[in-house]
C-alpha cells in the first residue's frame, strides 16, 4: 500500500512542503520545487506593480505540474486581516488551502495564538483547508484540531533562524494526541533535522529558508526530499527501544581467553 | 475623481468599474485580486462594481513566500 499524506480532501505522495520566498531568482525557485518533489507549495501576496513584470510568479508556477498552491496570510496582524488575506489568496490561486500565519512582532515573528485561533474559526466556516502556523503548544494544537483545521504546523524555531527543532519535546506531545497531520514549520536548517521530525511521527515538514538560502538551493531541495523520505521510512519501520544500559549485539562467550 | 490605489492617490474618469480599473492599471485580470475599502471584490463582481470618489483600492498579486 502506498504511503500517502492526506490533508483536507487531498492525498500527497510528498511529505515535504516548500516555500517560494527568498530565492535569488524565479528560475532557481522553480528548479528547487521540482528537485524537492513537493506537491504543496506556499505563496504570499503583494501589491501589484506594473513597473516590475519580471516579478510575476504565475507564469513560472503554471509550468509546474502536480503542485497545489497554498497562499499564506503573511503580513496579517489580526484575525480580520488574515481572513481577508485568505480570501484574496483563494481569488488568486483557486486553492482551498491556506497557511494561516499571524505574527505581529517583526523581531521574533512568533505566531499570535489568540488571533490565529479566531481566524481559523472564520476560515473553517468558509470551507478552507486551514493549516495554522502556531507555537508548539499541545493545548492550542488540540483546540485548532477541534475547530476543524486540516493540519497543525508547530514551529521548530523562529522563522528563518535555522536553529533546528528546538521545540522537540512539545512537538512530540502534539504528535501523540493529534488525529490530524502535524507539520513542523519554520526553524529547520538541515535534512537531518527534517528526517528527525518525520522519525518522531510528524506527518511532514515545511521548508523555505533552508533551501532558498543554501549555497545550492536545487541540490539542497533534493537533499531535503531524501531526508524526509528517510525519516518517514524509519518511522514506519519502528525505531528500536532506547535505554541507558548496553545490550550486546555480539556473543560475549569468552573463547579467546584460556 | 480621486482614488487611492495601492496606497497612492490617483485621478481617474468618473464611473470607472473595478474591471476597467484593472485594465487601466495594466494588470492581467486573471492575475490580480482586489480589495475595495477592505472588502474583497470577487472576480464575478468586478464589472458591476463602480468606484466612488475617495475609494481605497488594493490590487494584489502572488509573491514568493514561505
Amino acid at each position: 500500500m502506498q504511503d500517502t499524506l492526506k490533508i483536507g480532501d487531498r492525498l500527497f505522495k510528498s511529505r515535504l512542503l516548500l516555500g517560494t520566498g527568498k530565492y535569488s531568482n524565479v528560475d532557481l525557485m522553480v528548479r528547487s520545487i521540482q528537485a524537492s518533489g513537493s506537491q504543496l507549495v506556499t505563496v504570499a501576496l503583494r501589491r501589484f506593480n506594473r513597473e516590475r513584470p519580471e516579478d510575476d510568479l504565475y507564469g513560472p508556477l503554471s509550468k509546474l505540474s502536480g503542485v497545489t498552491l497554498m497562499p499564506n496570510t503573511s503580513g496579517a496582524r489580526t484575525a480580520e486581516e488574515a481572513f481577508r488575506a485568505a480570501l484574496l489568496g483563494r481569488e488568486l490561486t483557486g486553492s482551498e488551502f491556506v497557511k494561516l500565519e499571524i505574527h505581529p512582532n517583526p523581531h521574533h515573528l512568533m505566531p499570535d495564538p489568540i488571533e490565529t485561533y479566531e481566524a481559523a474559526k472564520m476560515l473553517v466556516k468558509e470551507n478552507f483547508f486551514v493549516l495554522p502556523y502556531m507555537p508548539a503548544d499541545p493545548v492550542l494544537a488540540k483546540r485548532l484540531e477541534d475547530l476543524g483545521c486540516a493540519a497543525v504546523m508547530p514551529l521548530g524555531a523562529a522563522i528563518g533562524s535555522g536553529r533546528g527543532l528546538q521545540t522537540r519535546e512539545l512537538v512530540e506531545l502534539i504528535v501523540r494526541d493529534s488525529t490530524i497531520p502535524v507539520i513542523v514549520d519554520a526553524g529547520l536548517r538541515s535534512p537531518s533535522e527534517a528526517a528527525s521530525a518525520l522519525e518522531m511521527g510528524c506527518s511532514a515538514v515545511l521548508i523555505n529558508s533552508a533551501v532558498a538560502a543554501a549555497e545550492k538551493p536545487v541540490e539542497m531541495a533534493e537533499a531535503f526530499a531524501l531526508g524526509v523520505r528517510a525519516g518517514r521510512a524509519a518511522y514506519l519501520a519502528g525505531l528500536m527501544p532506547s535505554g541507558c544500559e548496553a545490550i550486546a549485539s555480539s556473543p560475549l562467550t569468552a573463547f579467546l581467553t584460556t | 475623481m480621486k482614488l487611492i490605489i495601492n496606497g497612492e492617490s490617483r485621478q481617474t474618469a468618473e464611473a470607472t468599474t473595478v474591471a476597467a480599473l484593472i485594465l487601466q492599471e495594466g494588470a492581467d485580470p486573471g492575475r490580480v485580486a482586489v480589495l475595495l475599502n477592505d472588502r474583497v471584490v470577487p472576480a464575478r463582481e468586478r464589472e458591476a462594481t463602480t468606484l466612488r470618489e475617495g475609494d481605497r483600492v488594493e490590487m494584489l498579486t502572488l509573491a514568493g513566500g514561505g
